[in-house]
């Protein structure tokens, strides 16, 4: 009952001093004169408002309050020289806990009190008891046993329990007697104390077992549980997959036996795959492929695809200066040659494509060897005959230096994928096996150069990628064209044929082949002719440009003007009329006449041969009647190549213009009647051509610029990232403006604070000023006061006297 | 008369070796008082010296000094040898102190350095150091003009390809001071320097003038033709009185067709521009100074700067301008991408200053099917050309040149131009070798390849290089 009663008590206190402040701010609240409402212009949505409305009676009499203790403390002990001084142990010392702090304390205090005696034995040590048990004990007790904590008793005290508390002391005592006497030997009469704490184990050890027991029996069904799922398992071959993984993490490695016996039931039955394709469906898939690679080519060769990348039209504002300036990261990866690391989906297609060039390259060389005398001479008269050119020779020169130097390193990137492309790539040996037996047969080879793709393939077998790599570069080195002399000319020949072999030519850009037309008009246009080998390799530049651009019919002006050069060389002088020759054909000089034949004999015995290459290096040793005969070969390879032109030009809106004076000459200079028949064909062939075509032209129109769509002022859009947060600038601006704001605040603030605590200040002295002069004039009446009476009684004895 | 003396000593010296002492009475007459004497003695040097470098009895190399020679172990031929040279080296020294002789005869100087019949370029360039003194460039002016004058006459109008040479090595450097007060370099002090002629800069302009213009009044060989007009507005024009007197030669100039045409627009510019040089038919002229050429010569950058100048007037009339760009295209049919890549935005800068022109561009109603471009490319007249009939069809094959920027910027024909012109003034000078570079510097991202197999080098299909050539 007592407890009850306490509990209650505290209950009522702690809600009486909550309810005493709670309803004081409600009664204020509630009164509308102590309130003031901060009245906001405007509703925003999202925000909170702290000071919508004030209480300022309140706050006002809070900060009084807090002056009083502090600012009046501080300023009614001004000038006090006095100072308080903590000498209460250890109260600043944080490292010391506040238990031994106590401990310490008490110690303190014990050891300064130790000795002196009190004055008064008050007898504060002894203890109250009742039964011989200390009183504070008893209640500590109480508290300890929890009856709410156990359900089971819940609203039934147990008897020991109920005459412990209730039953007072002879009762329990006899009762005491009764159960525990058998047990216990009779010593004497356990206090109250230790029955209560009898009691208290025994109840506990109840309630322990009775929980063991429910937890084992848990435990069981759990067992249970978990045997059936497995024995469930076995029984549906299903093993639910979460769970058997557990198991088997858990479980010590299970016996081979049944592991085996595991995979066959579990293993996956063969599916039916796809079938094989039969040949028609083989060669539809080729096709596809082939039509799909066509278009790439031919959108690479409009360059639409570099163009619409350009063109995707990007969001104009208003606040755009049109100044074209785009601060954008220029993020197109750099190609990495070196490693031939490039990114390549038909490597291996490239493979058949190297291979080929590796036996062209050594065919070359091989070739070479025999004419080195021959080639030595030559070289020695280009050079003297560049040399004598003032404006030209300089930087034709370096231009040759530097192509062949870079077609070297393309070579070399090529080898260097090649044989990246030998690691991953073993199954399509025997697909390229024929070839190499082919080519072994075919081309004797010479040098360190490996004679097949599987000499190369063991030479390189085995090998570090490093080691791969240093004898790849030795036998570039021992083939360099330096070594065989005279091999230059010809090999930069050769390598340009390579290029159209292996990259599109019909490229609106290439990396490779755009380069290489920019090398070969220079070639045609920078370099003088004087010799007819320098017309024999001229011409094949022509040839080689015509293929470059024979499927994209690109117009490519050095070589209309070498054609017509050329046929200029083959008249006889002073008859350049009509038609203008431009570098590095001369109207008039030398070096003219070149391919001028005059000798009847010669012109009936010609036939038609291939030119060949090596008589670029060879031609000394040729009879005269020979080189006459190769002169009529190139100019019957230049009217085919002017006929092959006007096929291929004939679409561009000046193809007239073009051909002017090419066909100025050939119907008004050329002497057909003297070329034998099968000249005449060519020449008439190639006239054919050029007189056919029907000239056409439409005037042109531009396209119809597309209306500029008028300026939107769209607004600017920023991400919200907290509300009621002054946006805009980084991060760091940001902060900053938020230190700035925060600054100005606390500034106002405290400027307010000191002028409010000087206000206070200032009220206070006057009141004490106030207090002092009413006292003042308190006294000082007091004083007039006790005076007049005084007076006052002195006159009245004076008056007695005199009355007296 | 010391002459008879002179003569005597040069033949002893010259006949016998020992009588090489004489030698000092012909030095010593180099400082004479007599005018005469000191010419006669000069030459007389002149000669003997010649005579014996010819025979190499002078010594050549390092110069050891005269006693130790006398004192080493040389041999008697060498002693004499090196003896003689410093008899050589106190004869120049002795005429350097001549050359601050009062009345000291440059025109014989003048007239050594610039022999009729030989090179004397290395003669000259020695001579240089000299004409930084402010008289002694005045009197090697006066003095070439007279022996222009006196060896022109001689040969009566034919060219003198090594004497003109010579005269063109010895005044082209000739620089020419600003204003009168940079003149202070003196050789000889005068008493009356304030009036002494020598001393303003009027005189030696005038000088200068008449010494070019003598110079140029004669048929001059094609070389020195170009280098005179390359050097003409920078060296020359500036510092003559009367620059409008350049007229007569530059017109003639212009007139003679090729690059020296192309040079002398360049003098003429300067004299049209700042002289008030009224120039009939200029226009004409400068038309048909296109020809396929301009596109491949060296002087194209040059050309092409002036010929902006020229068409940037925005009072030619349509006809003409139009003219310029039908025949600029015309020849560009043959130019290489470099010119191309210059004469594209120069077309279009055309087409900004004449809107007028822009029918070349977008004809929209005009006759279709045309049989024939109405443009007479070999009409000398611009006016009757027909050009503002035609259109840009040249161009719009150059849309299909194998070079991708040359394509690009021809592309430019089928949209309407922009308002700002293009800045041609870095494409002037682009050369091929930069083209090249340019383009073997770009990179990307992937290479495409050619997808047909490749069977052999010559393995595809309608090779031609197959069909005309054998790799044996």
């Amino acid at each position: 009952m007592g407890k009850a009663a306490k509990r209650k008590k505290k209950a009522s206190t702690s809600s009486k001093a909550k309810g005493s402040a709670e309803p004081t701010i409600a009664m204020v609240k509630s009164n509308p004169f102590e309130v003031k409402v901060n009245r906001q212009k405007f509703n925003i949505l999202g925000r909170k408002t702290k000071n919508d409305v004030g209480l300022p009676g309140v706050s006002r009499s809070k900060a009084i309050k807090k002056r009083t203790q502090t600012l009046l403390k501080e300023y009614k002990e001004k000038e006090k020289t006095n100072v308080f001084r903590d000498k209460r142990f250890g109260e600043y010392n944080t490292k010391i806990s506040p238990e031994e702090k106590m401990i310490k304390r008490f110690t303190l205090e014990r050891q300064q009190n130790y000795g002196k005696k009190n004055i008064y034995n008050l007898n504060e040590d002894e203890e109250l008891t009742h039964f011989g048990q200390s009183l504070a004990e008893i209640e500590k007790l109480n508290d300890v046993i929890d009856s709410d904590s156990d359900t089971d008793e819940r609203g039934a005290l147990s008897a020991e329990l109920t005459a412990a508390h209730f039953g007072g002391g002879g009762g329990l005592l006899r009762k005491k007697a009764s159960t525990e006497q058998e047990d216990e030997e009779e010593e004497k009469p356990k206090s109250r104390k230790e029955l209560i704490e009898e009691l208290i184990a025994k109840s506990k050890q109840e309630k322990q077992e009775r929980q063991s027991r429910r937890e084992s029996a848990l435990e069981l069904t759990e067992k249970l549980d978990n045997d059936w799922k497995e024995i469930q398992t076995l029984m549906a071959r299903k093993p639910p997959k979460s769970e058997r993984k557990d198991k088997e993490a858990e479980k010590p490695k299970p016996d081979e036996y049944d592991m085996i016996v595991r995979e066959l039931g579990f293993e996956m039955k063969a599916k039916p795959s796809e079938r094989m394709k039969t040949e028609e469906e083989l060669a539809k898939e080729e096709e596809a492929r082939l039509q799909k690679l066509e278009a790439d080519r031919l959108r690479r060769m409009r360059g639409i695809g570099e163009q619409e990348n350009k063109k995707k039209p990007s969001h104009v504002s208003a606040d755009d200066l049109t100044d074209g300036f785009i601060l954008d990261k220029d993020d197109r990866r750099l190609l990495s040659y070196k490693d031939g690391k490039m990114n390549i989906e038909n490597v291996e297609e490239e493979e058949d494509k190297e291979e080929e060039e590796d036996k062209e390259e050594e065919e070359e060389q091989e070739e070479e060897e025999g004419e080195k005398e021959d080639n030595e001479n030559e070289e020695g008269e280009e050079e003297s005959a560049t040399e004598d050119e003032e404006d030209v020779a300089s930087d034709n020169h370096s231009d040759l230096e530097s192509d062949l130097e870079s077609e070297e390193e393309a070579a070399g990137n090529k080898e260097q994928k090649k044989h990246k492309a030998n690691e991953n790539e073993s199954q399509n040996v025997e697909e390229l096996d024929p070839k190499m037996e082919a080519a072994k047969s075919e081309l004797p080879y010479t040098f360190a150069v490996p004679e097949s793709y599987e000499k190369f393939k063991s030479l390189l077998a085995g090998r570090t990628v490093e080691q791969q790599l240093t004898i790849l570069e030795r036998i570039q080195k021992c083939n360099h064209p330096s070594l065989a002399v005279g091999n230059k000319t010809k090999l930069e020949l050769i390598y340009l044929k390579i290029t159209s072999l292996l990259f599109p030519t019909s490229d609106f850009w290439h990396p490779v082949v755009t380069p290489a037309f920019i090398y070969m008009s220079q070639l045609l246009t920078k370099c003088r002719i004087t010799t007819l080998q320098d017309v024999i390799k001229g011409l094949f530049i022509c040839s080689l440009l015509l293929e470059y651009v024979s499927l994209s019919k690109r117009f490519v002006p050095e070589l209309i003007n070498f054609l017509l050069g050329v046929l200029h060389i083959s008249l006889p002088k002073k008859q350049a009329q009509g038609y203008t020759v431009v570098h590095p054909f001369t109207p008039v000089g030398k070096n003219l006449e070149l391919l001028l034949v005059c000798d009847k004999k010669d012109l009936e015995s010609w036939k038609k041969q291939n030119l060949p290459l090596s008589v670029v290096t060879r031609l000394k040793e040729l009879s005269k009647t020979e080189i006459n005969h190769i002169r009529l070969s190139c100019l019957a390879l230049c009217f085919d190549l002017i006929k092959r032109c006007a096929v291929l030009y004939e679409s561009l809106p000046s193809f007239y213009e073009i051909m002017h004076p090419i066909r100025v000459l050939l119907t008004q200079r050329v002497s057909v009647s003297e070329y034998p028949e099968q000249m005449q064909e060519w020449y008439h062939g190639a006239l054919k051509e050029l007189e056919n075509k029907t000239k056409h032209y439409t005037p042109l129109i531009c396209e119809k610029k597309k209306p500029v769509p008028l300026k939107q002022y769209t607004p600017k859009i920023v991400k919200v990232l907290e509300f009621g947060r002054k946006q805009g600038g980084s991060k760091k601006e940001q902060e900053r403006k938020r230190l700035i704001h925060k600054h100005k605040r606390e500034f106002k603030g405290a400027v307010r604070e000191i002028r409010k605590d000087n206000q206070f200040l200032a009220r206070m002295q006057l009141s004490e000023i106030m207090e002092r002069d009413s006292a003042r004039k308190r006294k000082v009446k007091e004083l007039l006061g006790s005076l007049a009476t005084q007076e006052g009684e002195w006159k009245a004895m004076k008056r007695k006297k005199g009355r007296n | 008369m010391a002459r008879p003396a002179l003569a005597a000593s040069l033949e002893a010296v010259l006949g016998d070796r020992g009588n090489a002492n004489r030698v000092f009475e012909i030095l010593e007459l180099l400082a004479a008082k007599e005018e005469e004497d000191v010419l006669c003695a000069a030459r007389t040097c002149r000669r003997l010296f010649a005579a014996l470098l010819r025979r190499g009895e002078l010594f050549a190399g390092s110069l050891p000094a005269e006693e130790d020679a006398l004192r080493g172990n040389y041999s008697a031929e060498e002693k004499y040898k090196i003896w003689m040279r410093h008899r050589y080296n106190d004869c120049v020294e002795s005429l350097s102190e001549l050359l601050g002789h009062d009345s000291f005869q440059v025109k014989v100087v003048v007239n050594g350095l610039i022999p009729i019949h030989e090179d004397a370029s290395l003669l000259i360039s020695r001579f240089q150091e000299y004409m930084e003194y402010e008289d002694v460039r005045y009197f090697v002016m006066k003095a070439v003009t007279e022996s222009i004058g006196q060896v022109m006459q001689k040969i009566k109008e034919r060219p003198l390809p090594f004497y003109q040479q010579n005269v063109f090595s010895l005044i082209s450097p000739i620089n020419m001071p600003n204003k009168e007060r940079d003149m202070v370099k003196f050789m000889m002090k005068q008493d009356n320097q304030e009036e002494w002629k020598v001393s303003k800069l009027q005189a030696h302009k005038q000088a200068f003038e008449r010494m070019w213009l003598t110079f140029l009044k004669h048929q001059l060989p094609s070389g020195l033709y170009k280098k005179v007009l390359v050097i003409l507005h920078d060296s020359i024009l500036p510092y003559m009185n009367e620059p409008t007197l350049m007229i007569d030669f530059l017109t003639v100039a212009y007139g003679v067709g090729g690059a020296i045409s192309l040079l002398a627009l360049n003098g003429l510019f300067i004299l049209i521009h700042q002289h008030n040089l009224e120039y009939p038919d200029f226009y004409k002229k400068l038309y048909s100074l296109l020809d396929p050429s301009i596109y491949h010569v060296k002087y194209r950058a040059r050309f092409f700067h002036l010929a902006d100048l020229f068409l940037s007037s925005s009072h030619l009339p349509a006809y003409l301008v139009a003219a310029f760009i039908k025949r600029l295209s015309r020849l560009a049919l043959t130019a290489p991408p470099e010119a191309l890549l210059m004469v594209i935005p120069f077309i279009c800068n055309l087409f900004r200053r004449h809107p007028a022109c822009k029918v070349l561009m977008h004809r929209p109603n005009g006759p279709q099917d045309l049989s024939e471009d109405p443009y007479i490319m070999e009409q000398e007249e611009p006016s009757e050309s027909r050009a503002l009939e035609s259109s840009l069809w040249e161009l719009q094959s150059l849309q299909n040149h194998y070079h991708p920027d040359v394509a690009q910027a021809a592309a430019i024909l089928n949209q309407s131009l922009s308002e700002i012109e293009d800045d041609i003034s870095g494409l002037l000078e682009l050369s091929a070798s930069e083209l090249f570079d340019k383009e073997i510097k770009k990179t990307s991202a992937n290479v495409p390849l050619e997808f047909e197999q490749v069977r052999g080098l010559f393995g595809k299909k309608n090779d031609i290089i197959a069909e005309h050539f054998a790799l044996d």
